[in-house]
Formats: C-alpha cells, sequence, structure tokens
C-alpha cells in the first residue's frame, strides 16, 4: 500500500513536467516576445534587448524552461510579468477559496447525487425516474455560469436572501457551491443509476430477495455496496470536473480564487501566473484522484495493491 | 470486407442489406420521440443559423443604435428585443450561433480525425508507440479541460482558429482512448486475422476493415461530447477569451449583458435557453443513437 501510494506520487512528477514543457514549447511557436510587450512603445531596441537578458529570453527555449523547473523546485513561481508580484505568494493566498469550493462541491454532490441515483434506479420506469431523469438533463445541459447568474438574480439582489458577491461567511459559498455542482450532480445521478441497475438484475441480489432479505438491506447491503466502486471512480474524476466548471463560477460570483487569477493572466498572456496556476491545479486533480484510488481498498476489500 | 471477396452478383446483394441496416437502425431511431425532437429542434436550429445571411442582415447584430436600447420583445419589430446599444438580440443569437454552433461541430470533427488517427494507430500497433501516444493523452487528461484550453489560448493568442485548436488539442485524447480500447478489442479478432493473411497493408486494414466496426460507438461518443464542447465554448466566451468583440457568441452575449439582466430579464434568457436547447438535443440524440445503434445496450 505504501509502496503503491509512494509510486503513483512519483507517477505525477512526468504529468507535471510533460504539461508545463507543453505549455512553454507552445508559447516559443508563436512570434513577438513578452520583452517586446512590456517594453514602453518609445522604447529603442537596445533597450528591449536588455529586458529581454534581463528576464532570461535571450536563451534557448529549453535552457528557460529548465531554469523555471529550478526555480519551482525551490518553491519560487517568478513573478508576474505586469505587476512583478510574487506569483507563489498570490497562489497561496487565494487556493484555499478554490479548494473550499471543490471540496465542498464534490462532498454535496455526493450526499445528493448517491442517494437520488440509487432512488431512480430502485424506482426503475415509474414516473419518479422519468421527472429526475429528465431534469438531470435539464441541468447538465444548463450553463453553470447561466445557473449562477440566474440564483445570483432570483436568490440574492432581488430578494436579499444571500451575499451575491465575494468570500467571507459560509453563506457566501452556498450560491456558488450550488452553481457549480449542478452539472456534477446530473451527471453523478445519471452513472450511479446506470451501476446501481446493473447489479440490482445481478443473481446475488435475486438471491438475497429469495432468502427474504427486507428490500432496505437488499439495497444498501448488496446492491449499493457493490455498486460503489464505479460511482466513487467517478467522483474523482467529477473533481476535476468542478474545479473546471469553478473556472467560471469564481468570475460569476467574483470570488478571489485560482480561477479569477488565471481569467486575468490568461487576458493579458501573464505566462508565469498561467504556468503556475495550472501546475498547481494539475497536482490537486492528481492528488485527488490518488485519494480516490487508495479508497478502493476500503470500500472493496478485494481491491489490492502492489 | 465481405464485400471484396464476393462475386459481383452476391457484391449487390451485400449493397442491398448495407441499406437495410440503415433503414433499420432509422426506424429504431424514430421510435425514440425525444431523439427525434432532438433531431428536429437542432436541425430547425442549424438551418435558421446557416440561412441566416438569406434573411437576416449581420449589421442588425453589431451597429450600435442607442435610441433603441433595451426594446422589450416582439416590439418595434425586434423579435428577441434589443441590448444596451440597441443592437439586434435576435440577430445577435443568431449570428452567435454561428460560432457557438459552428465552432463546436469544427471542434468535434478536429477531434474525431485526431482521436481516430491517435487511437487507430496505438490500438493497432500496441507497444513503444503506444505508451507514449497514451502518456501524452494521460498528460492532456490531467487538467481540467477549460483550463487547459485557456492556458493554450493564452499561449497562441486570442481568435477562432486558435480557439478551434485548443478545444481541438483536449478533445481528441479522450477520443483516441475511446477509439484505441475499440480497436483492441478486435485487433485479434478472425477477420482481421484472414485480412493481415492477404496481406493487406496495416493503412487499410486500419481504416476499411477496423473503422467501419467501431463506427457506431464513436459516432455516439462524438455526439455527446460535441454539448460539452459547446457549453465550453460558452464558458470560454463568457469569460471573454477565445472571440473578440463584437463578434456575438452566446458565452460572450450573456457576460455583456450580465448588468442588465435583472432589469431586462429576457437578455439573459434568451441566449442561455439556445445553449440550453441545442445541448439538450444534442444528449437526446446521442440517446437516440446509442439506443438504435446498438439495441443491446438499452437499459
Amino acid at each position: 500500500m505504501l509502496k503503491y501510494t509512494i509510486k503513483r506520487v512519483l507517477m505525477l512528477i512526468p504529468t507535471i513536467i510533460g504539461i508545463t514543457l507543453f505549455i512553454y514549447l507552445i508559447m516559443s511557436l508563436v512570434p513577438g516576445d513578452p520583452a517586446e510587450l512590456l517594453s514602453p512603445p518609445e522604447a529603442t531596441a537596445a533597450e528591449v534587448q536588455a529586458l529581454r537578458v534581463e528576464m532570461g529570453l535571450d536563451k534557448p527555449i529549453l535552457v528557460q524552461y529548465l531554469n523555471y523547473m529550478w526555480d519551482i523546485l525551490h518553491g519560487d513561481f517568478g513573478v508576474s510579468w505586469f505587476t512583478q508580484q510574487p506569483v507563489a505568494d498570490e497562489i497561496l493566498h487565494r487556493m484555499p477559496y478554490t479548494l473550499t469550493l471543490g471540496v465542498y462541491s464534490t462532498i454535496i454532490a455526493s450526499l445528493i447525487s448517491i442517494p437520488l441515483g440509487t432512488l431512480t434506479a430502485v424506482k426503475h420506469n415509474t414516473w419518479i425516474d422519468y421527472v429526475l431523469t429528465f431534469l438531470c438533463l435539464v441541468f447538465a445541459a444548463m450553463p453553470n455560469f447561466w445557473l449562477g447568474i440566474i440564483l445570483q438574480i432570483n436568490l440574492s439582489l432581488n430578494t436579499g436572501w444571500l451575499p451575491a458577491y465575494g468570500m467571507g461567511t459560509p453563506a457566501h459559498y452556498v450560491l456558488p457551491v450550488i452553481a457549480v455542482c449542478a452539472s456534477s450532480v446530473a451527471n453523478n445521478i445519471r452513472s450511479t443509476r446506470t451501476w446501481v441497475l446493473d447489479v440490482i438484475r445481478s443473481d446475488y441480489v435475486r438471491t438475497a430477495r429469495a432468502k427474504g432479505a427486507s428490500e432496505f438491506v437488499v439495497i444498501m447491503k448488496h446492491a449499493l455496496r457493490n455498486a460503489l466502486l464505479p460511482i466513487i471512480t467517478g467522483f474523482g474524476s467529477s473533481f476535476a470536473g468542478v474545479l473546471g466548471g469553478s473556472v467560471v463560477i469564481e468570475t460569476v460570483f467574483a470570488i478571489p480564487g485560482i480561477s479569477t487569477y488565471l481569467t486575468s493572466a490568461v487576458k493579458t498572456r501573464d505566462m508565469p501566473i498561467i504556468m503556475g496556476s495550472i501546475l498547481v491545479i494539475s497536482v490537486f486533480v492528481g492528488v485527488v484522484n490518488l485519494l480516490v484510488d487508495l479508497m478502493y481498498s476500503v470500500i472493496d476489500p478485494r481491491v489490492k495493491y502492489e | 470486407m465481405k464485400a471484396k471477396s464476393a462475386v459481383g452478383k452476391e457484391g449487390a446483394n451485400f449493397k442491398i442489406s448495407r441499406k437495410g441496416r440503415y433503414k433499420l437502425i432509422w426506424m429504431r431511431y424514430k421510435r425514440n420521440k425525444l431523439a427525434m425532437l432532438g433531431l428536429i429542434v437542432l436541425a430547425a436550429m442549424l438551418l435558421a443559423i446557416l440561412t441566416a445571411p438569406l434573411y437576416l442582415d449581420y449589421n442588425r447584430a453589431i451597429t450600435q443604435n442607442i435610441s433603441a436600447a433595451f426594446t422589450g420583445p416582439g416590439q418595434d419589430g425586434y423579435l428577441f428585443g434589443t441590448d444596451q446599444f440597441g443592437r439586434d438580440l435576435l440577430a445577435r443569437v443568431i449570428y452567435g450561433g454561428r460560432i457557438s454552433l459552428g465552432a463546436g461541430l469544427a471542434t468535434v470533427a478536429i477531434s474525431f480525425v485526431g482521436g481516430v488517427i491517435l487511437g487507430g494507430v496505438s490500438g493497432y500497433f500496441g507497444g513503444k508507440i503506444d505508451n507514449i501516444i497514451m502518456r501524452i493523452c494521460d498528460m492532456l487528461m490531467a487538467i481540467p479541460g477549460t483550463m487547459l484550453a485557456m492556458a493554450i489560448v493564452a499561449a497562441l493568442g486570442a481568435g477562432l482558429d486558435k480557439l478551434l485548436i485548443s478545444l481541438a488539442i483536449v478533445t481528441i485524447p479522450g477520443n483516441a482512448r475511446t477509439v484505441r480500447a475499440a480497436i483492441m478489442n478486435l485487433r485479434n479478432a478472425e477477420f482481421i486475422e484472414a485480412a493481415r493473411c492477404y496481406g493487406t497493408r496495416n493503412a487499410r486494414i486500419i481504416f476499411v476493415h477496423l473503422l467501419p466496426n467501431i463506427l457506431g460507438p464513436l459516432i455516439v461518443t462524438t455526439f455527446m461530447s460535441l454539448g460539452t464542447i459547446i457549453l465550453c465554448i460558452a464558458s470560454m466566451g463568457y469569460l471573454g477569451i477565445g472571440v473578440q468583440a463584437p463578434t456575438p457568441e452566446w458565452g460572450s452575449i450573456i457576460s455583456e449583458n450580465q448588468s442588465n439582466i435583472r432589469y431586462f430579464p429576457y437578455l439573459g434568457t434568451i441566449p442561455g435557453l439556445f445553449i440550453m436547447i441545442s445541448v439538450l438535443s444534442l444528449s437526446f440524440i446521442g440517446d437516440g443513437l446509442r439506443d438504435a445503434l446498438d439495441p443491446k445496450m438499452k437499459n
């Protein structure tokens, strides 16, 4: 188990190297460089060149990349091209908002969608199943920022029940969490339904019913327990989905998280910020997927790691 | 393949039976009312968008006419009303659909081809090349799609073509994996072995013998992914990344009107509904296609 964990953690490293190298290489393909972008229009060619040397942009792209990674290893994510603020500090300040939003959304999504998904499977082909399935399709088709704006106007601006913007109190999380997790709840209900339906038709569930077990015991102990493994796998990938969804939602609700940082940096092409944010996000997604993998053996003792 | 080994007369028979197969799929598809509804709605939407220049002047979508600002839907000949600059919302939504749906379709086409080539090579040859391609795909799939697309757009610069490239890079890995898994299932089937014994070239085996057999599930996943891509384009439009103002796009129409939606709800409802209905239609069509192509999978 420990060996497996260490192996998985080590496997994150090539992923991170690959992603950062990939973005670095694309950047080098594009004409025009940041030194020209950052110099005032009246700057002479010599001044631009001086800035280029100062930023280390005169070196070959691979050398630049190695320097960047070397700094990362020392906890230095570089400084923003425009504000000269250290990227690492900013990410440290912003990370908690994005992570809490992501973790709350994933947990609440599971709490809602496992019971409802099981319900739709148990009530297969009844009106409950049809209504819930249709609602799921509608919510999955809804752009999450649109849902966010609708919630913001109706539950906050027009009624004053909940805060509309920013972060601070727990009440600030209510609307963003709903907007972020709506589509993953919808998708997870559908996948839970499929998996539970699969199990409900199996022989051992029929046996359990035949020996006279109550319907509740059959569903909770025999069906759901066995369907849980693929369901949990789905939630691991939905954490990545939730983080992706938070990109827009943070802008809608003006949350000072990583995603708003990334969004504003994309508009100004502030590369150190983009690289830093993507790097941190991919580490978190990797760690969550690892945790999901490790949970397998808790849920299903048959799973063994080498 | 059967047709190839058969003599002329039987070849003709094969053609008829293939026609029959499509007819059967269409009959099964027609039985699904929601799928038919989705198909009709999407077709109507595409038709309205593609023929837009015939009945709607593009200038109505981008020319500002402050005196007509905030005209309600249905008034003064503005079916969907006007926005804060007096631009016709109907024209903006219709021409916006050319970007939203058009870019979505183009991305799906690119990622379909890319996924088939990469996944086909990976699944058919296996070994080292499979390992390399799959590791790169894993790597790209480790980051939330919208974020990766944003980072690539940032590196490449703004513009519709760059948006397409970035979305294709984000969606190709998933397609490649689907194709690879399907091909690996079939790779050692007897009819492939027979084709190999004939001395058929690898490319021909992949494209003529393997691909037609996995086309069904591939089309279904492609249709399903189109909805996700449309949502992704709308999100990026909302954030102002990709397409530049004043070009309308469904997501950017919502963001530019955001501060007015509270007082003029139609400005948010109409473009939002267009996104939702097109994605919903696509998921109905995808479900219908899946059941029609493979009745066994229905539950």
